[in-house]
């Protein structure tokens, strides 16, 4: 009995959610499947298919996967090496490194362009010592540099923490079975840091296919993702129809992509911290 | 018996400036059950991990089958160990626990198949190779921790505590299964406990060790029957531990009395520690006893009743089958050959060097 | 020995990765010169700048403000969904877990426009949508970071109070409460660092007439930037930085870890 009074403080949280997250969507549903005046169509999603916006999903997709892709190869050994730390400094570092995370978003992306740009500090540097300058702002390179800044350390986290997890005995139980190094690496701690790659590949790969500002501020205008597309459709043509429809399809790809790897992995975004 | 299959000799080990290990001289023979045994921190773990090969030692040897393997890995070692919480590999079946080892030794399909049938009759799980780890009871993962080390036919099995974190029952029933297993593999055993009775129980020898030393070696009826000082007299079972003077050889004065005893050797007016276990105490009617007491407690445990009786300014433990109530008055006989004395440790790190088995 | 120092470089390498930007930023904060690679001497003038210009510190303002009030209201909410939660049997609590997770993984624009979408059908876009949005985001931190803590503090200690005759809320206050605490601290330092860090939902969110730092910082970099954001640049890394120190060796994270 005292279980189900306990049951209705979850009461006012039911009510936020479905005032603010299942409202919201039926909302973005209605607008995506109507036309300006209110009838029932398919053009809003099936634009998806006109060839600028299919271009844009293309490379947003492209730079996305090169943005994990990056993140995962440069986090992995790091992980490792962390892992490997005697303790007592182990705990600081690791702060150092997930530091970045907590500073604003909008700070990252500017210290970024500041290195990048034309008479940025990194092409002064080279031109110091008589290299070419390297002109890469405003070109995709630019965005999946600033990406992988921006998302290096929710890559870093779970598979450190999933490798944290793995206990010493376990690894010493290999080596008296007769594993070597390599079998250990590819038999044990691979397969166990599994659940942590996934959700690290998430945490990346969801954040950069539906970004906008950051190809927005190093793109020059020039890098169109479909986040892009999307914030334009809403905030320059207002045509909020065509928006929700590419946002449905946007949110069908997200999806598509947790579920392919959250069947392997089940901690989600929460088991990061 | 047969020949020595394991040499330690010098071995030395200290972990942060703390010695661990002192000068430890050690031998185990083919097919013996050996028991290292001892109160946390004895070092017993640490020999254990050296034999392993998963510590080196600072100084030392550890010589197996003639040859020298102190730097070699652990995976260079025909040696296998069941870890304290049995590290099953948790993505895998219990199949492919078993497997791993015979894998990476490149066995043919057919003989791994057939390994794995034969490891999982031996520790009673049959028919349980395609379920995985977290589904299986704690005995019965430590079970499969020993299938997964004895597939590889190692010449020697390296236990750690392996039974330590079952429940009382379970342990005892495990106790005999390992038992049966050592009998039937034929190889040597090397156990780790901090639990007497489980030493008392499976071991051909016990190794009493504390504070880095090794206490004591010998059979498990030497070690209760013959401590050769008062730490494995207190270890090993219950005892009633008590100042005393050797007065001269065969006699010793215990609170005030003099008991005729068995031992000789120790000079004249020497103090001593007595040891006698409770159930060597007998408890007569006061005229006839060497000493009178009162019974001050009385806790009935099946087999027998546990006794206190204050004598003599000592409470004396009494294991017997005959009831005394509370208050009675007793009188206390020790018969010579169960009075053991031993001589009182040079300093408290009762530092001690054990002597040959 | 060759193996140490390559594991060496390599924390080195990813490191410079991370803190050369920031440092560059930090130094450049400092610098007497427009332009960003002469050195032009020491100066605080661009933090004085910062300080005197009304548009900054209008945006500073409101983010504390809309960081602080989210947080603390989506802690009540979210703690009391906690408790609520852990109450119900299993099946009921998966499904309640899994929709939790929903805003936690849907992207950042499409909680943004759909929240939109809705506030125009019924509202003007201000200060009052940006705080709903983000107590929305922020809730399912909260709900996170307390469950487990709830799952940890054993039901019967709860109920051998009542057993000793607490009243329900004397049991809550003196038993639960202490339990959960670190939790809901933690959920609450996280919903603000959330709140603190977000873009997109206020972006689409928040109307013409105001701004917090990120959709200001934003607006100033599609201008140009100004050497006044190097200085608020040199102050957030700062407040991110003592928040996670505070979070990590402060007594919140203590409880956890003197066990170990």
């Amino acid at each position: 009995m005292r279980n189900l009074k306990r049951q209705f403080l979850a009461g006012p949280y039911l009510l936020w959610m479905a005032g603010f997250i299942l409202l919201p969507v039926a909302v973005i549903l209605y607008y995506a499947f109507t036309t300006t005046s209110g009838h029932f169509t398919l053009l809003n999603i099936s634009s998806i298919f006109a060839s600028i916006h299919l271009k844009s999903l293309l490379l947003s997709l492209k730079l996305a996967l090169a943005c994990t892709a990056i993140c995962l190869v440069l986090s992995y050994p790091l992980a490792m090496v962390l892992n490997n730390m005697k303790e007592k400094s182990q705990g600081f570092i690791v702060f150092i490194f997930i530091l970045p995370m907590w500073m604003n978003f909008m700070l990252r992306i500017l210290a970024w362009k500041m290195l990048l740009s034309n008479n940025g500090v990194i092409n002064t540097l080279l031109e110091t010592f008589g290299l070419p300058g390297l002109d890469i702002l405003n070109t995709p390179s630019a965005v999946v540099f600033c990406m992988v800044y921006d998302f290096l350390p929710f890559m870093i986290l779970p598979i450190y923490n999933a490798m944290s997890r793995i206990q010493a005995d376990i690894i010493e139980a290999a080596g008296d079975l007769g594993a070597g190094n390599l079998t250990i690496f590819f038999k044990i701690i691979v397969p166990l840091t599994m659940p942590g790659v996934v959700s690290g590949i998430i945490m990346v790969f969801v954040p950069a296919l539906t970004s906008f500002a950051i190809s927005d501020l190093l793109g020059g205008g020039k890098v169109l993702l479909i986040g892009n597309v999307i914030e334009q459709a809403f905030m320059q043509e207002y045509n909020w129809n065509l928006g929700s429809g590419l946002s449905l399809v946007l949110m069908v790809f997200v999806i598509a992509s947790m579920a392919l790897m959250g069947s392997k992995g089940e901690e989600g975004g929460a088991g990061v911290w | 018996m047969s020949k020595r299959l394991i040499d330690l000799q010098h071995i030395t080990k200290s972990f942060d400036g703390q010695t661990v290990l002192d000068d430890l001289n050690l031998y185990i023979r083919e097919n013996e059950f050996l028991t290292l045994l001892g109160p946390s921190g004895c070092g017993k773990t640490t020999t254990l991990r050296i034999i392993g090969g998963f510590e080196s030692p600072d100084s030392g040897n550890v010589i197996f089958d003639g040859k020298n393997m102190t730097g070699l890995a652990p995976n260079e070692r025909q040696l296998n160990t069941v870890f304290q919480k049995y590290a099953l590999f948790p993505h895998m079946t219990i199949a492919e626990n078993i497997a791993f080892g015979l894998k990476i030794k490149k066995k043919s399909k057919a003989y791994i198949d057939d390994k794995i049938k034969y490891a999982l009759k031996l520790v009673n799980l049959e028919g349980f190779g395609k379920r995985s780890v977290d589904s299986l009871s704690g005995g019965q993962q430590q079970r499969i921790a020993i299938a997964r080390a004895i597939v590889n036919e190692p010449k020697v099995l390296l236990l750690d505590e392996p039974l330590g974190a079952l429940d009382l029952k379970l342990r005892q029933d495990m106790q005999y299964e390992l038992i049966r297993l050592k009998n039937e593999l034929g190889i040597t055993f090397i156990y780790v406990t901090h639990d007497q009775e489980e030493a008392l129980t499976m071991s051909d020898t016990i190794v009493v060790m504390n504070q880095g030393y090794i206490q004591q070696i010998g059979t498990p009826q030497d070690i209760y029957n013959e401590p050769t000082n008062a730490f494995v007299a207190d270890f090993i079972g219950e005892s009633n531990i008590i100042d005393g003077t050797m007065l001269k050889d065969r006699l010793v004065k215990v609170l005030d009395v003099n008991f005729p005893c068995v031992d000789e050797g120790f000079g004249n007016n020497t103090p001593v520690d007595v040891v006698i276990r409770p159930e060597d105490v007998e408890l007569v009617a006061p005229e006839a006893g060497m000493l009178e007491g009162d019974v001050t407690s009385l806790i009935f445990k099946g087999v027998h009743w546990e006794i206190e009786v204050l004598a003599h300014g000592f409470e004396w433990l009494v294991q017997t089958t005959q009831m005394h109530p509370v208050g009675a008055h007793v009188g206390i006989r020790v018969d010579p050959f169960n009075i053991q004395i031993m001589n009182k440790p040079e300093s408290s790190d009762e530092k001690a060097a054990g002597p040959d088995a | 020995m060759v193996k140490k120092s390559a594991e060496r470089i390599y924390l080195s390498l990813i490191f410079l990765f991370l803190y050369l930007p920031i440092a560059v930023l930090i130094a450049l904060s400092f610098n007497n010169s427009k332009t960003k690679v002469q050195w032009g001497g020491f100066t605080l003038k661009w933090y004085k700048n910062l300080f005197s210009s009304n548009s900054i510190m209008e945006a500073f303002w409101t983010t504390i403000f809309i960081s602080l009030a989210s947080a603390l209201i989506a802690t009540l909410l979210g703690t009391l969904a906690a408790l609520g939660i852990d109450a119900m049997k299993k099946k009921r609590q998966a499904i309640m877990i899994g929709a939790t997770n929903i805003p936690l993984l849907n992207a950042d624009i499409v909680t943004g426009l759909s929240l939109m979408l809705l506030f125009v059908r019924f509202t003007r876009l201000g200060m009052g949508t940006v705080l709903i949005a983000h107590i929305t985001f922020n809730i399912p931190y909260v709900i996170l970071n307390v469950l487990p803590k709830l799952k940890q503090s054993s039901r019967t200690t709860y109920e051998a109070a009542l057993d000793l005759g607490a009243t329900p809320m004397y049991a809550f206050f003196k038993i639960v409460w202490p339990q959960i605490r670190p939790g809901v601290f933690s959920g609450f330092l996280m919903a603000m660092t959330m709140s603190l860090d977000d873009f997109s939902v206020t972006y689409f969110t928040k109307g013409a007439g105001i701004n917090t730092l990120s959709t200001m910082i934003y607006t100033e970099m599609r201008k140009g930037i100004r050497p006044e954001m190097y200085a608020l640049s040199t102050i957030l890394f700062l407040l991110a930085l003592v928040l996670l120190l505070f979070m990590n060796f402060g007594p919140s994270a203590r409880i956890g870890k003197e066990e170990g």
